[in-house]
């Protein structure tokens, strides 16, 4: 089963990557997106893996057979705030359509 | 308070003159409190320091790991330095205030100089060279905003930029070099550096080291080649000038090399490059001197051939030298302070610098030219002022010294020369500012200045004059326990005194005097066309040159390279992670055997569900809607992931978020038009294959690393304790509000800056109403539906909430849930995308959401606990059962309230948008 997860968020990390690199402005925003997936996969998986014994202590009720509660904590938090950076990119990417003649992001300053 | 409050007290000073303006208090007050004071903390350690010869020292440790601490040491040398620092500030804010407009006079002149001389003084009493190099660049900084004083001027703002590029650069050579020498040392802390002085001079890369430090002391005091920013620094408003480019920031340079005498010095690379580089600064700088037209440009140059002969007594290997050269930096700063403002009160009493134009100013201003007639024999070397005595000791020391190249006549002959320079350029400033027929065509009728803006030249003349009669009687004390602290040892016994009896240096003196005379009377036929050759400083054409170069150079390879495409710059990263991870990660995995293999259907699914998903995503992704479908399905499966491997609240949150993304990305998908097809070559095609490949690879390998190595978790102590001490059996959420309830405060304010960011972007379109008979109304059974659905999602997160500290839920899934039946009111109710409510006003709910988290933290605080500490109480309420409430339940609150207010003013402002682009009216 590990190899099951591991290729999960692999493949999600390899097709992120690749919108990315397409490079207009929907297709990063898609990317970052699946990209998003993958971190909170990989971050899942510092835990170990464990099924059936969520972090509820009346549910299993001996702490050291629990599923490790941490990396949840921090996933939880990381996938709130990624919807709002996801948000936060895509008004960026909206509004700097509206000022460069092309779809495509580029490092140079409008008008230089 | 003691000395260690000296920098911190002037550069707390900086911050004061800007708001105290506002209360109408004079900025120039402030900075002359200042100085003021630090004087007196200063002068109350001079018995121990000055007389005893004591090394006072304090430590506070800053950064520990990195060997920084915040030490100071207050010994000779550094008294020395502080004393000039404080009382030539002091005599300088003085003199400013009197000689700027009182427009000009204000927190953006005053700021900048006060901190000045806090990072001034942090350099002469740092005894960790880390923290010296910190103030080392404060003082570059601040003069960059000090010679830009003027920011209307191309002059300054060129002079400025160059001054700092070539400072800065030093700088960093000065950072590589102490940083070199804590690794050899294994300590920053001076006196340790001084202890090890042997194993650092004796280690195979001091030469290297030495070649870092001196190329920052070397610019710093603007020494050959690095001496041309000086005189492009005199854009400076005068005091500036008077202040930091002669008396006190040029000196950092030779007060570092005064500080690593004990350690880097007594080498024959130490006496090679410093004596050399002195002695070519001291003679360009006083020959170029000779040519200046304008008065402080003439000073200038003056300045650099003095710094030079510091530079040179430093370098030679005689006992008396270092003292000497001490002598002389006092000297300096006292005879070219006054200089300066004695030509800034020329300046501003008739308008003009240029010495063509400037004559007979003696008749109108007899006290101001008597005062720089005597400044200006201190600094030709004239008897019974300061400047002869450092100048004999300095033609001693020539003589004393090792022979150069195998020539015991270079040093002195040299000597001799520049001296010879320095007499014509002090005798050509005083003849034709202040003697001739009287000036025709100033601005301004020639007078004396406001007696105030004399006084400060007053009192450095009276110095001079002081100094130079009774030296041993004033200074004696001071010079030797400088010059002890200096070399760290013992000095052979040395009185500084005017008459050492008819020896050779005198006979040098009298040749330089005559000498200086007679070059100046026959300067016409001996220079002749030397002058219009000069008048462009070679030195900023190279500099000007390299900048030029380096900005084409760079331009030149952006094009090349397609550095202005993003993709460029991420297909460089990526390929850097690709590498590093293969580095990293290969060996790894051919050493860890996988200790479970076993299959699991569900995983495998999932797994392939999403690969299907994924391939539709990449496949259609030039269809956007049927993109977003496959991508959710990814999201789905995600979800499914965290809902099978134990993590309920994981997959509560994901579901939620994903509903709440879709609606945001077909709200937006409008707006970014129809994505482009492919246009890469086939080469590029295949390296962004390889690419994704590549990184697809690098996650699964160490994700299965990961999994397949067994760590120590350190979650057993939040299982453990979640219910003694949060009260909750979930244990995810009670991390989430009170263990780490810190890091969530910090994460939901992110939130709501994004949302507020979002708010800002759109603002134009704030007052925008789309017309709303364009597009087709919503069907009135889905208005109906909607409403119940609202409340029961309503409903649902009151539950989710109250439920979150024992079960999956909490106030982020609750805040997900309460907004997704908030958004589908608006679908339904707002299909042209005309909100019943301006989104902005949403931005007070977030500030209220944070405020609300924050609100149980500062209680904490309150009762003595820390930020945010947990309280409880248990309440037994009727049908729910009994209900824990705590102070967290609040910070949950706070957390619920951001998250709705975000999805509430996000998906509203995105979804009106009108489509197209925004005419110029609305950008307006």
């Amino acid at each position: 089963m590990e190899l099951a997860f591991s290729l999960l968020t692999g493949a999600i990390t390899a097709a992120g990557v690749a919108l990315l690199l397409r490079g207009d402005r929907f297709r990063v925003v898609l990317g970052i997106g699946l990209l998003g997936y993958a971190a909170n996969l990989f971050i899942m998986a510092s835990g170990g893996m464990l099924v059936g014994r969520p972090p509820l202590m009346d549910v299993t009720t001996d702490p050291a057979r629990a599923a490790d509660p941490l990396p949840q904590a921090l996933v939880l938090t990381a996938i709130v705030i990624g919807f709002g950076m996801l948000a936060w990119l895509i008004a960026l990417a909206l509004r700097a359509g509206a000022e460069t003649p092309e779809g495509k992001p580029s490092s140079k300053e409008p008008g230089s | 308070m003691n000395f260690t409050w000296l920098p911190w007290l002037a550069l707390f000073g900086a911050l004061l003159p800007g708001p105290l303006r506002r209360l109408r208090i004079d900025p120039a007050l402030v900075a002359g409190a200042v100085a003021t004071l630090g004087l007196g903390l200063l002068i109350r350690t001079t018995p121990e320091v000055v007389v005893l010869g004591q090394t006072l020292k304090s430590s506070v440790p800053w950064v520990p790991s990195l060997g920084l601490a915040i030490s100071l040491r207050l010994d000779g040398l550094g008294f020395l330095m502080c004393g000039l620092i404080l009382g030539i500030g002091l005599l300088v804010v003085l003199y400013a205030r009197y000689y700027l407009k009182p427009e000009e006079a204000t927190g953006r002149f005053y700021g900048p100089l006060l901190a000045f001389m806090g990072a001034m003084l942090g350099i002469a009493l740092s005894e960790n060279l880390l923290l010296l190099v910190v103030f080392w660049e404060l003082t570059s900084i601040s003069s960059f905003l000090l010679i830009s004083f003027w920011q209307f001027s191309t002059d300054a703002r060129r002079g400025a930029r160059m001054a700092l590029t070539v400072t800065g650069l030093g700088g960093l050579a000065l950072l590589a070099g102490v940083i070199w020498i804590g690794q050899i040392v294994g300590s920053y802390e001076l006196t340790q550096v001084i202890e090890h002085a042997d194993v650092l001079k004796a280690h195979p890369h001091y030469p290297a080291v030495l070649c870092l430090v001196l190329l920052g002391a070397f610019t710093k005091s603007a020494q050959f080649p690095f001496h041309f920013w000086l005189p492009h620094a005199m854009a400076a408003p005068t005091p500036v000038s008077a202040y930091l480019h002669s008396a006190t920031m040029v000196k950092a340079g030779v007060f570092l090399l005064a500080r690593c005498y004990p350690f880097l010095a007594g080498t024959e690379l130490w006496f090679y490059l410093v004596t050399i580089t002195g002695m070519l600064t001291l003679l360009i700088g006083s020959f170029l001197a000779l040519f200046q037209n304008d008065l402080k440009g003439l000073l200038a140059y003056s300045t650099v051939s003095h710094l030079g002969l510091i530079t040179l007594l430093f370098g030679l290997d005689t006992d008396l030298a270092p003292k000497a050269a001490l002598l002389h930096l006092l000297n300096h700063a006292v005879f070219k302070a006054s200089l300066f403002m004695a030509a800034g009160i020329i300046d501003h009493e008739t308008g003009t610098r240029d010495l063509r134009r400037l004559s007979g100013l003696f008749k109108p201003m007899p006290v101001t030219a008597t005062l720089a007639i005597v400044a200006a024999a201190s600094m030709a070397g004239i008897p019974l002022l300061n400047g002869f005595l450092s100048k004999e000791m300095f033609f001693t020391e020539t003589l004393d010294a090792d022979d150069i190249f195998g020539r015991s006549w270079i040093l002195p002959v040299g000597a001799t020369l520049a001296s010879v320079l320095s007499v014509a350029y002090s005798v050509r400033f005083v003849r034709q500012a202040f003697f001739g027929p009287p000036a025709t065509g100033l601005e301004k009728t020639p007078h004396e200045p406001p007696r105030w803006l004399r006084v400060p030249v007053e009192l450095l003349v009276l110095l001079c004059i002081a100094i130079g009669v009774a030296p041993a009687l004033l200074v004696g004390d001071l010079i030797h326990a400088a010059a002890s602290a200096c070399v760290q040892g013992e000095l052979p016994p040395y009185t500084i005194a005017l008459w050492h009896g008819f020896n050779t240096p005198l006979v040098m003196s009298i040749v330089a005097l005559i000498g200086g005379i007679l070059v100046y009377a026959r300067r016409e036929r001996l220079f002749r066309g030397v002058e219009a050759r000069l008048s462009v400083s070679q030195g900023r054409r190279a500099f000007e040159g390299i900048v030029a170069a380096l900005v084409g150079s760079s331009q030149r390879l952006e094009r090349a390279l397609r550095l202005d495409q993003v993709t460029t710059h991420l297909r460089g990263l990526l390929a850097c992670a690709v590498l590093v991870s293969a580095w990293l990660l290969l060996p790894a995995l051919a050493r860890v055997s996988p200790t479970n293999t076993s299959g699991d259907l569900v995983l495998w699914v999932l797994c392939g569900v999403a690969l299907f998903a994924l391939a539709g995503v990449l496949l259609k992704s030039e269809r956007p809607l049927t993109a977003i479908v496959y991508s959710s399905i990814v999201g789905l499966a995600v979800t499914l992931t965290f809902a099978y491997l134990s993590a309920p609240d994981l997959a509560l949150t994901q579901l939620l978020v994903e509903l709440v993304a879709i609606l945001l990305l077909l709200a937006a998908v409008p707006h970014f038009g129809l994505p482009p097809r492919d246009k890469r070559s086939s080469p590029v095609r295949a390296l962004d294959g390889a690419l994704a490949l590549g990184v697809g690879g690098a996650v699964t390998i160490g994700c299965w690393l990961m999994l397949s190595t067994d760590v120590a978790s350190i979650s057993r102590y939040f299982l453990e304790k979640s219910v003694p001490l949060g009260q909750g059996n979930n244990v995810v959420n009670v991390i989430l509000v009170d263990f780490r309830g810190f890091d969530t405060f910090g994460e939901v304010t992110v939130l709501a800056i994004a949302s507020l960011g979002i708010l800002a972007l759109f603002d134009h379109l704030a007052q925008r109403q789309a017309p709303s008979d364009l597009r087709p109304r919503t069907p009135l059974f889905l208005q109906s539906v909607t409403k119940l659905l609202l409340n029961l999602a309503l409903l649902t997160a009151v539950f989710l909430f109250l439920r979150g500290h024992n079960a999956p839920g909490g106030g982020f899934i609750a805040g997900l849930t309460a907004a997704v039946g908030l958004v589908f009111v608006y679908q339904a109710r707002n299909p042209t995308g005309a909100p019943a409510r301006r989104p902005a006003s949403m931005s007070r709910w977030l500030a209220a959401g944070v405020l609300l988290a924050a609100l149980p933290g500062v209680a904490a605080m309150l009762f003595g606990r820390a930020f945010l500490t947990a309280g409880h109480v248990h309440l037994p309420l009727p049908l729910v059962g009994e209900v824990h409430l705590s102070t967290v339940l609040v910070f949950d609150l706070g957390v619920f309230v951001v998250v709705v207010a975000t999805v509430l003013a996000i998906l509203p402002t995105l979804g009106r948008l009108p489509l197209g682009k925004p005419t110029a009216e609305e950008e307006r």
